[in-house]
């Protein structure tokens, strides 16, 4: 599993302690053994806007949320069949955070593409929480093989099977990159600042195009999410 | 008469290849990106990639959770009769884009726009999408399935002829960039661009330019052969690799399709088909024969004829 890598590996056992979490770099390659579960728009609008609470107490769930919908089948007989997991894309999802904080108290997200600094500064910090991000995001195969078995599903009636809540026993589940520390810090911030120093010389001649469109920018510096 | 029993279960097996094994040609591009990368953590992205699609072989399971929207590509021969005529061939792509669903399993990822149902199957209104294409002188179908991703790195926009090549790398980069950030677009990736035609079919000849051509392909006409390669140059310049990360590993590839257009307008779309490139294809002949492949073959000389007739080329005498 990526083992040629030169970057730092850690193997983490959920339910992280702060401890835990307080000892990762940004870009530390994470791998995961314990409960997670996946949980995305639907359900934020459920249990925090809808006012619906949890469909079970944290400690049946896991305290690491995974922001996916996986490629599985549900079975007459409740099992399940899980193919492949990839996370989808969190910025949307920044609304809802606080409130999802204090009511299941995870302090793992695992995404697509993190979020920004100030939400991670704003919502994660005071809830002792990180932001890891899925490979390429692509692996899911991987991520699937470590997936060792479905604990629970919530609300698949009421959300569908791809918003419903999926409770996961996983094993050397991975891997992720660290994306946001308990400082709040992040990776992709901190890459886009790399990057950016190159950017104005590839735009260096060009002209802006003849038809104009509102909300644009010329500073391509500045992200668009 | 091609029997309708074998177009479904033709179907079905292009369904779960398209999910679960990488084509060749995109799998060449990316190890080409492995070579030439040299920041840590774009490296570490590939190379957790080119692992990824081991894993989705040997398990037989989809390399991406995200499943992306199936849809298909149809190409018939001009002489090819199929049971049940074309009726009974769009009953038998959706009935296989259900059984796939459930059975490879993909990730039932259509959903009503605005009241969010969910059939679990993909199915529904408009979907899957399929798309019709002719050949002439064959007595053949090609059926071809393209799992793409759904939400990050397609743009439109409408150039003019005043904004030049220079306007065109322009967008282009944009594009790339915006999306590029944070690996939203699931790069390395087959960048298709489509220039011309009317609003739609600029956004579909893009869009057919990532999903239908293979990697290494060019266009036919030399000077938009250049400008494919220069900017797939271009696209790995800017500094940014897999996931956003500083690396060079941003376009595997990049086609475009071209169409005539407004003599006002230049409209310019740009797709970008993912580290997932899922595409599969089979042709079904009239004797009920099936044979699989990856590339398409969309892009042919009828496709893009110019003229107002069409007259088969000669077939050279040894054939």
């Amino acid at each position: 599993m990526a083992t040629t890598s030169k970057l730092k590996t850690v193997r983490l056992q959920l339910p992280a302690s702060t401890d835990d979490l307080a000892a990762l770099e940004l870009g530390t390659v994470v791998y995961l053994s314990g409960r997670i579960y996946t949980a995305r728009e639907g359900v934020y609008k459920r249990a925090v806007e809808d006012g619906a609470g949890l469909p079970a107490p944290p400690e049946e769930m896991g305290f690491a949320n995974f922001h996916c919908s996986p490629a599985a089948t549900l079975h007459p007989d409740g099992s399940a069949t899980v193919g492949a997991v990839t996370a989808t894309a969190s910025f949307r999802f920044a609304k809802w955070l606080d409130g999802w904080f204090k009511l299941s108290r995870c302090n793992i997200i695992i995404g697509k593409g993190g979020m920004t600094g100030e939400i991670y500064k704003r919502h994660f910090v005071p809830h002792q929480a990180i932001y890891l991000t899925t490979v390429g995001y692509g692996t899911g195969a991987l991520l699937g093989r470590g997936i060792k078995g479905v604990a629970a599903t919530h609300w698949v009636d009421e959300l569908g099977l791809a918003q419903a809540i999926w409770v996961l026993d996983v094993e050397n589940f991975g891997p992720f990159l660290v994306e946001s520390d308990m400082t709040g810090a992040s990776l992709f911030e901190r890459e886009n600042a790399k990057i950016a120093p190159n950017i104005d010389k590839l735009y260096a001649g060009s002209k802006p195009a003849t038809l104009r469109r509102y909300g644009e920018t010329d500073d391509k510096t500045e992200e668009v999410i | 008469m091609i029997p309708i029993t074998t177009l479904q279960k033709t179907a079905e097996q292009l369904m779960a290849k398209a999910a679960i094994e990488i084509p060749e040609d995109y799998l060449g591009g990316l190890r080409a990106c492995a070579d030439t990368e040299k920041g840590d953590l774009s490296a570490f992205v590939i190379q957790a990639m080119l692992e990824n699609y081991e894993a989705a072989k040997e398990d037989r399971r989809a390399m991406c959770g995200d499943t992306g929207v199936p849809r298909w590509y149809v190409k018939i021969g001009n002489e090819a009769r199929s049971e049940g005529g074309p009726i009974a061939l769009e009953a038998a792509l959706r009935r296989a884009t259900a059984n796939a669903t459930h059975n490879v399993p993909l990730r039932p990822n259509r959903v009503h726009p605005l009241w969010r149902t969910d059939h679990n199957n993909n199915c529904g209104i408009g979907a899957p999408e399929i798309e019709y294409a002719f050949h002439p002188d064959a007595d053949w179908i090609d059926l071809t399935t393209v799992h793409k991703g759904g939400l990050f790195g397609s743009d439109y926009r409408m150039l003019f002829p005043g904004d030049g090549i220079e306007g065109i790398k322009r967008f282009y980069l944009d594009t790339l960039i915006a999306f590029g950030r944070r690996g939203l677009a699931c790069q390395p990736a087959i960048v298709g661009v489509g220039l011309g035609g009317s609003k739609d079919i600029c956004m579909v000849l893009g869009k057919q330019a990532a999903c239908l051509r293979t990697v290494g392909s060019r266009n036919p006409d030399p000077k938009i052969a250049a400008l494919e390669a220069e900017l797939k140059d271009i696209g790995n310049t800017i500094g940014m690799g897999a996931m956003g990360f500083m690396g060079s590993s941003m376009v595997v590839d990049c086609h475009i399709e071209v169409g005539y257009c407004h003599t006002g307008g230049m409209p310019m779309s740009v797709h970008m088909f993912c580290l997932s490139s899922r595409r599969a294809t089979a042709r079904i002949h009239a004797d009920g024969r099936v044979e699989f492949r990856t590339d398409p073959l969309w892009f042919t000389d009828y496709m893009r004829r110019a003229t107002v007739e069409w007259e088969t080329p000669q077939r050279v005498a040894a054939e």
